[in-house]
């Protein structure tokens, strides 16, 4: 094949299906347009490739192009119609669902949570010898739920057997049947100790669709996620997406496997952190789920927050959070019982928008708790390898860092990506920055983004066969920069002093509680000076000045005197009056 | 998109309603295609495999996993009963016996010399399936279930509690603005599907529970109290497996909101009808909603099969988010350009004119089709 200068990648989410075309012209890959149409994986169409059909059709009639025939996409382009290269991701369906168990919770039933995790699934639960369950009660747990695989780790090469084989015999009692396709057995891969292999296959060999892959904890001080993730990625093409209705004539159509929306996002994340040499957090909030991605020190993690959503699954960020927590965030003063029943009437009616600006506070209002929840849980599972000896320094004693420590430190975080509707689709770019800015609170310099129109999943499915080109279109089309966040680390009192940025010339002075935000245009670069009071940090350590490149956006420079941890005051007329301050500081409306 | 609006909710005299009974694994089917039937009728059914119980057996003799063959006086195979012996180890010249006993009846389907365990399944259970609404079996789906097909009555509500209750069909709200209060309860509920108005408190739903009531339909409730009547919060909305004792459905949703006229209308004419009601709620693609439905032999009006509407100029809608929630409407302009709202978001409109004569610009997302 010649090299490919038209692209067409669609995402089959749940509820809709995007189609983006990309094209190289006058050497440069850009996007030309986007079309979308209702998922049609569910009764009466049953078939995915109708709705890729109506997505596709929209972007036929944007570009005033031919891509499709009756029977299906052109492809290889001839004489100007047609595409060169189609991709497709999916998460329609309920996207991956997976169970995954292993020996000790804290450790290679943990590793098997993250390499499931990194590989696009939804954790349905983690099973472990040292769960705190009884057997029985394990049984019954992985016989009521219907996974679509089943991943199986424990025990270093060497080590424990009959742990394994107590997994392996767990499974044999439930017999548990797989979510689609009644009669299949069940995928179940093996990732444990390689000593075992023989006897797990002895027990599990017939009984289900049993797969084995190397050891994801072939040592206690290493995690090798990569083979288990790869037989997941297989398994899902083999399995889940066959059985899917209208699966098997997309897969035809593609060049290259179909891939589960949150692996190719985060394959995407990966490539830019890659690329840019950032540590980045990027955070992808739907109706439903949360997904957060993370490259920290080189190492990627992935965490979906399966309940965490702002339209489906609203009332559970309302029963995680409390409703004292979203209405910190209002700027008026609320009635808890109607925020109550308004988020109650969102949940059953999910596709409705908010018509008022004291509805859209409140919807941003439980996003910045959904985006804290789902970042503390990522918090959580991105972290070093637990129960490994460390040989630690003076300081690291004295400062009681233990192994399993979190691999996210938001001080050294580059650059933070957001996207999902309440962020891509903010009715005013500020509003994603401040949400973000409250929700992650990130500290010295950092720099915002958002996903312009959520084309991340077809960028990540692109990379993997012309990442040049997913990095193009990612860098000009897909990235809307916001600006960057100056946040010392640190706490005062109100109106004292918290660091000094000097820039082109000027100097500003910022104090605490204050929020600032200072115009610097998209594609502006300016040298700055910023030095912290005493007992504040920049990035360099309390009261030390740093030097460095601040980088602009549609937002601007944003000064965020208001510490680390954010002191939020008690009072709810108080309360209210500093968010007040914060959205007047970005210029967005303060009165309902 | 074309369709960023809500399809209205199915309020329909006449439909012909299908309903798929499938069993959750392969199993008999009992019943053939013409068949009549009743809706605790029993269609197929399955003996779902029992559970797995594991013995440690070595562990409990204090031997070794690889030595436990010797020691069995069961195989593979083997039925034995709650307390039979598994196997045995002795010691000391025979003094001393250990022994492992079954903790359930059932059949030795492993034993492990690895671990050294034993595993005995236990005896299948059934499993039924009913045909939850009284009409004609219009399909058999071999090994797992079969259609049920009726003519009548159907009233989707917007979300629900509690599984599947037959009853019949009892109004007590004065009006479709009224709320219902404990003591608009009778006490004969018993067996009934209670219908309200606009809301129904805690205690009014605690009445009718009480005195005996399997379903309660009404407008809305307040988040409290329906977390008062479940005794915990809902974070998701996937209901219907409650262990509740009385089905609930709200037609409107959250908050105290007059019922619409037609569901209410509806309610009237089926007063005394035997119902089958489901509280299944499920709010994602392949939407699962609450329904009450009243098969009659002779339904009156044209059949129609629900379907989604068409919004159009002259289309009637139901304004269904702040700050006209609840209110009717008749679509008076479509326009093609997107336009800005209060919030500031720029999105598809539609101008309605609303039944107290005013006229609104709304978000096309935020209206839902009044089929008619």
């Amino acid at each position: 094949m010649s090299e490919p200068t038209r692209i067409l990648a669609t995402d089959c989410g749940s509820t809709t299906t995007k189609a983006i075309l990309i094209e190289k012209r006058e050497g440069e890959w850009r996007l030309i347009c986007r079309g979308e149409a209702p998922t049609t994986v569910e009764a009466p169409y049953d078939d995915v490739t109708v709705g890729v059909t109506n997505a596709v059709r929209e972007v036929e009639e944007l570009a005033g192009l031919t891509l499709m025939a009756d029977n299906g996409l052109l492809h290889p382009a001839a004489g100007g119609r047609g595409v060169d290269l189609y991709l497709s991701t999916s998460s329609a369906g309920g996207g991956l669902q997976m169970t995954v168990a292993g020996v000790v919770k804290a450790m290679s039933a943990e590793s098997a949570e993250r390499a499931a995790l990194g590989a696009g699934a939804i954790i349905m639960d983690v099973i472990a010898v040292d769960d705190g369950r009884r057997d029985w009660q394990k049984i019954e747990r992985i016989r009521s739920l219907r996974p679509d695989m089943v991943l199986v780790s424990g025990g270093t090469d060497g080590g424990t057997v009959s742990h394994l084989v107590d997994i392996a015999e767990m499974l044999v009692a439930a017999d548990p049947r797989p979510r689609l396709g009644g009669n299949m057995k069940l995928p179940v891969i093996y990732a444990g100790n390689r000593d075992a292999r023989d006897a797990v296959r002895q027990l599990l060999d017939g009984r289900v669709d049993l797969r084995i892959t190397e050891n994801l904890r072939p040592q206690l001080d290493r995690e090798d996620l990569y083979p288990a993730r790869e037989a997941i990625h297989e398994l899902f093409l083999q399995h889940v997406m066959q059985q899917a209705p209208g699966y098997s004539k997309l897969s035809s159509w593609t060049d290259a496997g179909i891939m589960s929306t949150p692996n190719a996002v985060g394959k995407m994340v990966q490539t830019a952190a890659e690329q840019l040499g950032v540590q980045v957090l990027a955070v992808d909030i739907g109706g439903a789920t949360t997904d957060v991605f993370s490259v920290f020190q080189g190492i990627y993690n992935r965490t979906v927050s399966a309940n965490l959503g702002m339209s489906y699954s609203i009332c559970n960020v309302l029963a995680e959070a409390g409703v004292e927590n979203i209405v910190r965030w209002l700027p008026f003063e609320a009635d808890r019982w109607s925020i109550r029943n308004r988020l109650r009437n969102k949940m059953i009616r999910p596709t409705t928008i908010p018509e008022t600006l004291e509805d859209l506070m409140v919807e941003q209002a439980v996003a910045r708790e959904a985006l804290r929840l789902a970042f503390e849980h990522h918090k959580m599972l991105a972290r070093g390898l637990m129960g490994v000896q460390q040989t630690r320094t003076v300081g690291e004693m004295l400062s009681q860092a233990q192994s399993g420590a979190t691999l996210v430190d938001m001080m050294r975080c580059d650059l933070i990506i957001g996207s999902g509707g309440v962020l891509s689709h903010a009715p005013r770019r500020a509003e994603a920055a401040l949400m973000m800015l409250d929700a992650y609170q990130p500290e010295g310099v950092t720099r915002l983004a958002v996903d312009s129109i959520f084309m991340m999943p077809q960028l990540g499915v692109l990379s993997t066969m012309l990442p040049e080109a997913a990095t193009a279109v990612f860098e000009r089309d897909c990235l809307i920069r916001l600006g960057t966040v100056v946040a010392p680390a640190g706490t005062g009192r109100p109106g004292g002093p918290v660091c000094t940025v000097s820039f082109g010339g000027r100097t500003e002075s910022l104090n605490c509680g204050e929020v600032r935000v200072l115009p610097l245009a998209e594609g502006e670069r300016v040298e700055a000076e910023i030095v912290p009071a005493k007992g504040w940090d920049a990035g360099a350590g309390k009261g030390k000045a740093v030097r460095g490149v601040l980088e602009g956006g549609v937002v601007g420079l944003i000064l965020d005197g208001r510490g680390r941890p954010m002191a939020i005051p008690a009072e709810p007329a108080e309360r209210a009056a500093l968010m007040r301050r914060a959205r007047q500081a970005f210029g967005l409306p303060e009165e309902v | 998109m074309a369709t960023a609006y809500t399809p209205g909710l199915t309020v329909s005299r006449s439909v012909t309603v299908r309903k798929t009974r499938r069993l959750p694994l392969p199993g008999q089917v009992l019943v053939e295609a013409g068949a009549r039937v009743e809706p605790h009728d029993v269609l197929a059914r399955a003996e779902l495999p029992g559970i797995m119980r594991t013995v440690r057996a070595a562990e409990l003799l204090g031997q070794d996993p690889a030595d436990l063959p010797q020691y069995l006086l069961v195989k593979e195979g083997d039925q034995v009963e709650k307390g039979d012996v598994l196997c045995r180890s002795t010691s000391f010249f025979g003094l001393f016996k250990n022994e492992c006993r079954a903790p359930v009846a059932g059949r030795v389907e492993m034993i492990n010399p690895v671990s050294g365990n034993i595993g005995i399944r236990e005896a299948p259970s059934p499993v039924e399936v009913t045909a939850y609404i009284r009409g004609t079996v219009s399909e058999v789906l071999p090994r797992e279930g079969a259609v049920v097909e009726a003519q009548g009555a159907l009233i989707q509500g917007i979300f629900g509690v509690g599984g599947e209750r037959i009853g019949r069909i009892r109004v007590v709200a004065q009006g479709p603005d009224r709320d219902v209060s404990p003591e608009d309860i009778p006490g004969d509920v018993g067996g009934c599907v209670v219908v309200g108005g606009s809301g129904a408190g805690l205690g009014a739903i605690r009445a009718a529970a009480e005195k005996g009531a399997v379903g309660f339909v009404v407008g809305g409730v307040v988040d409290e109290d329906l977390i008062g009547y479940l005794g915990h919060d809902i974070g998701v909305a996937i209901t219907g497996q409650e262990p509740v004792p009385m089905t609930l459905i709200l037609t409107e949703g959250f908050g105290s909101l007059r019922m619409a006229d037609r569901t209410w209308e509806l309610f009237g004419e089926l007063e005394g009808e035997t119902a089958s009601i489901n509280g299944a709620t499920q709010i994602r693609a392949g939407v699962i909603r609450p329904e009450v439905i009243v098969p009659r032999d002779s339904a009156a009006g044209e059949a129609v099969t629900p379907g989604r509407g068409v919004l159009e100029v002259g289309s009637t809608i139901r304004i269904i988010r702040e700050p006209n929630f609840g209110m009717l409407g008749e679509v008076v302009d479509l326009p093609a350009q997107l336009q800005t709202v209060p919030s500031g978001a720029t999105v598809r409109v539609l101008v309605a004119r609303l039944t107290d004569g005013r006229v609104v610009t709304v978000p096309r997302a935020n209206v839902e089709l009044i089929e008619k």
